[in-house]
């Protein structure tokens, strides 16, 4: 920083040649006493889209990327059929999150946000759209904002598939080898984040890392939206501090207290024990059961419901939301839900069909040119481990009640046919 | 082809999951490279093979060359030695 009463100002920092742009930001934006940049480093804000992923490094390698038309793509497509956060995130404040965009349009250089949200969700579009006209009308824009409306599958919300359905209109995932890999809308580079990141980062560019810092854990900071559905009074979405414990989440959602598991994370997430109910909600606790925040899901599955009935049913949606280009997914998915389909009602011979599904695991897990299959192995797993004593049960042919009467207490979207699911 | 390179570092041979339609010629080309599972898709061995050992990587090439989507590739990494 240049000392307040010493000179040169306007020459500070010259070498007796101009300086170059990487010389400007060390001299300059690098000391400046508050930098956005900076901030968001030292917030340690990760991505709240499922992978927390470091904001700031994904912000970083977009920044150094060439391009001359870069965009933001804010993804506000809300595949996972239990969350409810996007709703919740555009209807208590859109405007927090097209700052959000048009901040990290400012960090990486982007000339266009491009907002996303699906069509299937009108009151979500009709939110945005009011939000983006009030822009409009003031000319406060920075970068021009643009509205899409991809349709709604689950895996239309995974960034490749959100970038093709914005350079191809199909909302299906790509085959990305290279690492890292970087996203292009046409031929320019594209910074895919989460509605509720880009929410994040707007206040972090407001009041600072320190700030943000506030709440949550040392490894984990800030805080975060759950949607909590299953034993509840009723669905809500909660903003909670990251490393509150499970149980007080539970509480404040007037949730079912002594729950048999919990469905962490979203339908690729994974159950958790309910005697894990008082680990704080932040991932470097819940991964030592084997857990993670994720998404932001919280299904809470009570004693009288059958574990693995519910897992079959999520399966067997998630087979048919595969979008069945590769033959892993499509043939591996709907496998997998035959499997647990023999084992809950314990026919053909449940013995063989738990050892299979063992393998199957196995044999179909990171084949798939997205992380589609790998979450649906992510859970069948948890579940097989979470259950262990109820699976054992039915394998020997006594199932437990909740097949038997189902209380669906998870709920799903009804199946579509194959020859019915839009993609474009 | 024709090209003398110094045969170190490795490589991995990659299927495109989404281009790839099973039909097996890369398992019968590359047989210990690649296997197939139960609906004919195809695994490949996914740890890196030394560039050295030149009988795997014929077979890669075959099994890139055989492969009617063009699914397959061998990619080398970085430590390959260009020739000067």
């Amino acid at each position: 920083m240049i000392s307040a009463g010493s000179l040169p100002r306007v020459l500070h920092g010259s070498e007796g040649r101009p300086l170059s742009l990487e010389r400007h930001e060390e001299v300059f934006i690098a000391e400046t006493p508050f930098n956005v940049m900076h901030e968001l480093e030292n917030s340690g804000l990760t991505g709240r889209g499922g992978a927390a992923f470091p904001t700031f490094r994904k912000v970083d390698l977009l920044r150094l990327q060439r391009g001359n038309n870069k965009s933001v793509v804010v993804n506000l497509m809300e595949g996972e059929p239990a969350a409810h956060k996007e709703f919740a995130l555009a209807g208590a404040n859109p405007h927090l999150i097209l700052e959000g965009a048009q901040v990290l349009a400012g960090l990486i250089g982007a000339k266009r946000i491009l907002v996303c949200v699906a069509r299937d969700n009108p009151t979500v579009v009709n939110h945005l759209n009011r939000a983006i006209h009030e822009l409009e009308r003031r000319s406060l824009r920075g970068a021009t904002i643009e509205l899409h409306t991809p349709p709604w599958r689950y895996v239309a919300g995974e960034e490749s598939a959100l970038v093709h359905w914005l350079n191809d209109n199909e909302s299906l995932p790509q085959y990305r080898p290279e690492r890292p890999s970087i996203l292009r809308v046409g031929r320019n580079p594209a910074l895919v984040d989460n509605a509720e990141t880009c929410a994040n980062v707007a206040l972090i560019a407001r009041f600072g890392a320190e700030w943000f810092r506030k709440l949550g854990t040392e490894k984990s900071p800030g805080s975060t939206l759950v949607s909590l559905s299953g034993a509840v009074e009723r669905s809500t979405v909660l903003e909670v501090s990251l490393g509150t414990p499970i149980r007080d989440i539970l509480a404040a959602g007037h949730a079912d207290m002594a729950p048999q598991a919990l469905l962490l994370g979203g339908f690729g997430g994974t159950w958790l024990h309910g005697k894990h109910i008082d680990t704080p909600y932040a991932n470097e606790y819940l991964s030592v059961p084997g857990a993670g925040v994720g998404a932001g899901v919280m299904a809470v599955l009570p004693r009288e419901a059958c574990g693995v009935y519910e897992t079959l049913r999520i399966v067997r949606w998630m087979a048919n939301e595969s979008a069945r280009q590769c033959g892993p997914c499509a043939f591996g998915l709907p496998a997998l839900a035959e499997d647990l389909m023999s084992i809950t009602h314990s026919s053909k011979d449940p013995r063989a069909a738990y050892e299979r599904l063992q393998s199957r695991c196995d044999s179909i897990e990171g084949r798939g040119a997205c992380r589609h299959p790998d979450g649906v192995i992510r859970l069948v797993r948890s579940a097989l481990v979470v259950f262990e004593d109820d699976i054992s049960q039915h394998i020997v042919g006594r199932p437990c009640t909740g097949t038997q009467r189902p209380k669906h207490t998870i709920t799903i979207p009804t199946i579509e046919h194959e020859d019915e699911l839009i993609w474009e | 082809m024709g090209v003398v390179r110094r045969r170190s570092g490795s490589f991995v041979l990659k299927v495109n999951p989404i281009l790839c339609d099973g039909f097996g010629h890369c398992h019968e080309l590359a047989p210990e490279l690649v296997d197939v599972d139960e609906w004919g898709y195809p695994i490949v061995v996914s740890e890196p093979v030394p560039l050295s050992n030149s009988g795997l990587l014929q077979s890669a090439r075959y099994a890139v060359r055989g492969c009617p989507r063009q699914a397959l590739s061998i990619e080398r990494s970085n430590d390959t030695v260009k020739p000067q």
